[in-house]
């Protein structure tokens, strides 16, 4: 933790505790009087959302784990009994599906906040990695737990998923048997998805605590993008994080709440398809296979790719353009080369920025399209092509735009410190 | 070592007895080690019994000429199609450099790599029986039966837009393979068996054409 810790035992049990497990004093010097740049802003609130949603989906995950059946005869109908018969089952049952897709809105604004600000960068490295880990960690979360309701959009997107694996050279099709634990997904397949479902989430809370003992190292970054100064002036650019960022914290998390409530209560099969209301049946392929909305654009990188480069033929050029998209995100931090963190003092990046914004948006819409239907009805112009483009605009941001405008770009004049951006004398 | 082909350490030393047992005692460990973890691993893949139900029948005498049906294989579907003489003549009629896949993807013994022809598909020209899952991603192609059989009014997979012809070959869209032909043998005129054990291969009359 940055600077001495201030924390004072003040009875004589917590003096006799903090000499043998100083907890109290980590949780102290962590939570309420580790020095947080004042100048932060509501995208800086995301990361305690997220906290909170990961708490929700445990919780409500091991309750609707005591109804659940992990089996292909049964996991539809034990589904439909909690939303029907078991005691506040379709309040727990909605907060959970439904609290899976605020969960990733949330990391997705974390994201792009973190992409945004520079937040990826030296000293931020390893808080970053540690942050797509998670996130790599929450898509296999995501798959496996809408796997488990056994509906037609449960069953088809894991044959797809579980399909790509095949593309693999030489070892695909045993990869994809040992997968299975059969000839298809079937029974071995649900009951291991069950398994791992429930295990994931705890992993993802372990990593979760290194990500914030990475954060906690350097501190946070902030809107300008400079470190906070040591010393006396320290106390002149941070505050205290309890009450200023409790208290922010606490705010930004009810609103979301309150959002997250109108689904839960009003909408909950908004998010859902309705493909999933029908049980699993292998003989039979719903017309239009698409994920759940947090997956669409890499959908679309999937798809994108319907030609063969070389070697490599479309199947396993889609697949490795669909996971390249997220592991060139574990380069990031050598990619951009610029040494300004914040998108506000670097005039042409951040409008490339906001084109990636849209770009990731579009390939979402992309992703839920036919690829051979026409965009907006204008003849000739497929979602396919519109894909195609929107994908080749993700990779050229990574590896030309960030790489080039660090060194052909004049940034912005910056201020002297967080106090001079705060107090607007720069 | 000896010091016939002792070659020096970084340090200008012979490589010691305590360097040996050093290196002994580390792939040891690792062997031991993946002999550990091996069980772990090797307990997803299919279990002895998903294995064991890896055989069925199926009666196809009532099957008529131009009619298909969708029998489930292992968890996964198998289409029986009782082609007619046009349908044959269709599938004999294409140039194998026309084909995409020109390998003909049949699993059963002694077929393995042998060209996409469709006499290499089918054990009796009239019966064409393959996997109905498409190769791409999975999804299950829809039929002619159906009047969506696609371009070659055949087969067509409605997910991502793969045409398959009258002998389930692909001709068109993401699909890399034709349709896999699985190990099977007509134990009586009417009665086909799907899964074979050694010895029914040995006697299915599989012949490269």
């Amino acid at each position: 933790m940055s600077g001495p810790s201030t924390y004072e035992p003040k009875s004589g049990f917590t003096r006799w505790l903090d000499s043998r497990l100083p907890i109290i004093r980590l949780g102290w010097d962590s939570f309420v009087d580790f020095p947080t740049p004042r100048n932060l802003n509501y995208w800086w609130t995301f990361g305690g959302i997220l906290a909170v949603f990961l708490v929700i989906q445990i919780v409500t995950g091991i309750i609707l784990a005591m109804h659940y059946v992990p089996h292909e005869l049964y996991a539809f109908d034990s589904v439909e009994r909690i939303r029907r018969d078991v005691n506040y089952g379709w309040m727990i049952q909605s907060m959970h599906a439904n609290g899976a897709s605020f969960f990733f809105v949330a990391v997705y604004l974390h994201m792009f906040r973190g992409l945004y600000y520079g937040s990826y960068k030296a000293p931020r490295e390893v808080l970053w990695i540690l942050g797509v880990v998670i996130y790599l960690l929450m898509m296999a979360t995501a798959f496996m737990g809408y796997v488990l309701p056994w509906g037609q959009m449960s069953y088809w997107g894991a044959i797809v998923i579980t399909n790509l694996v095949a593309a693999v050279p030489f070892v695909g099709d045993a990869i994809r048997e040992w997968l299975w634990g059969g000839f298809s997904v079937g029974q071995s397949t649900l009951n291991r998805f069950f398994s791992l479902h429930y295990l994931l989430p705890f992993i993802i809370a372990g990593v979760v605590g290194l990500h914030i003992w990475a954060l906690h190292v350097p501190g946070n970054g902030n809107p300008v993008g400079l470190e906070a100064r040591k010393g006396d002036d320290n106390k002149k650019d941070t505050l205290p994080f309890h009450p200023y960022y409790t208290v922010k914290d606490a705010f930004a998390i009810l609103v979301y709440l309150m959002v997250f409530c109108v689904f839960v209560f009003f909408l909950p099969n908004v998010l859902g398809h309705a493909d999933n209301f029908i049980e699993a049946n292998p003989l039979s392929t719903p017309a239009h296979i698409v994920p759940e909305w947090y997956f669409l654009p890499f959908y679309a990188i999937l798809r994108a790719v319907t030609f063969d480069i070389g070697p490599i033929d479309a199947k396993l050029g889609g697949v490795l353009a669909m996971f390249g998209a997220i592991a060139i995100l574990f380069v990031l931090p050598w990619l951009d080369t610029s040494k300004v963190r914040s998108m506000r003092y670097r005039p042409l990046t951040r409008w490339f920025f906001g084109f990636f914004v849209v770009a990731a948006l579009g390939l979402g819409w992309c992703g839920a399209k036919n690829p051979d239907d026409y965009v907006l009805g204008m003849t000739g112009f497929k979602f396919l092509y519109l894909g195609q483009f929107l994908t080749l605009y993700y990779f050229a941001y990574f590896l030309v735009i960030l790489p080039v405008m660090g060194i052909v770009e004049k940034p912005k004049k910056r201020p002297a410190s967080i106090e001079a951006a705060v107090l607007g004398t720069a | 070592m000896t010091e016939a082909n002792g070659a020096l350490g970084e340090d200008g030393q012979e490589p010691s007895r305590r360097d040996f047992i050093y290196i002994a005692a580390g792939g040891m460990a690792a062997v031991g080690g993946g002999l550990v973890v091996w069980p772990f691993i090797d307990q997803m893949n299919p279990a002895a019994d998903t294995l064991a139900l890896g055989s069925i029948r199926v009666d196809v005498s009532q099957l008529l000429p131009g009619s298909e049906m969708t029998v489930m294989w292992r968890g996964a579907p198998v289409f029986i199609r009782h082609r007619t003489e046009e349908e044959i003549a269709e599938a004999r009629n294409v140039e194998l450099s026309d084909l995409p896949d020109q390998d003909a993807r049949n699993e059963n013994a002694g077929m393995e790599g042998v060209p996409a022809i469709d006499a290499n598909r089918v054990l009796r020209s009239e019966f064409l029986i393959v996997k109905g899952n498409c190769t791409h991603l999975g999804c299950v192609p829809t039929s002619q039966e159906t009047n969506a059989g696609g371009e070659y009014d055949a087969w067509y997979c409605p997910c991502h837009g793969s045409h398959y012809d009258k002998s389930a070959r692909i001709r068109r869209g993401p699909a890399p393979e034709n349709l896999p032909v699985p190990d099977y043998f007509f134990e009586t005129e009417a009665v086909v068996k799907l899964g074979l054990s050694d010895d029914e291969s040995a006697i299915a009359g599989w012949t490269v054409a």
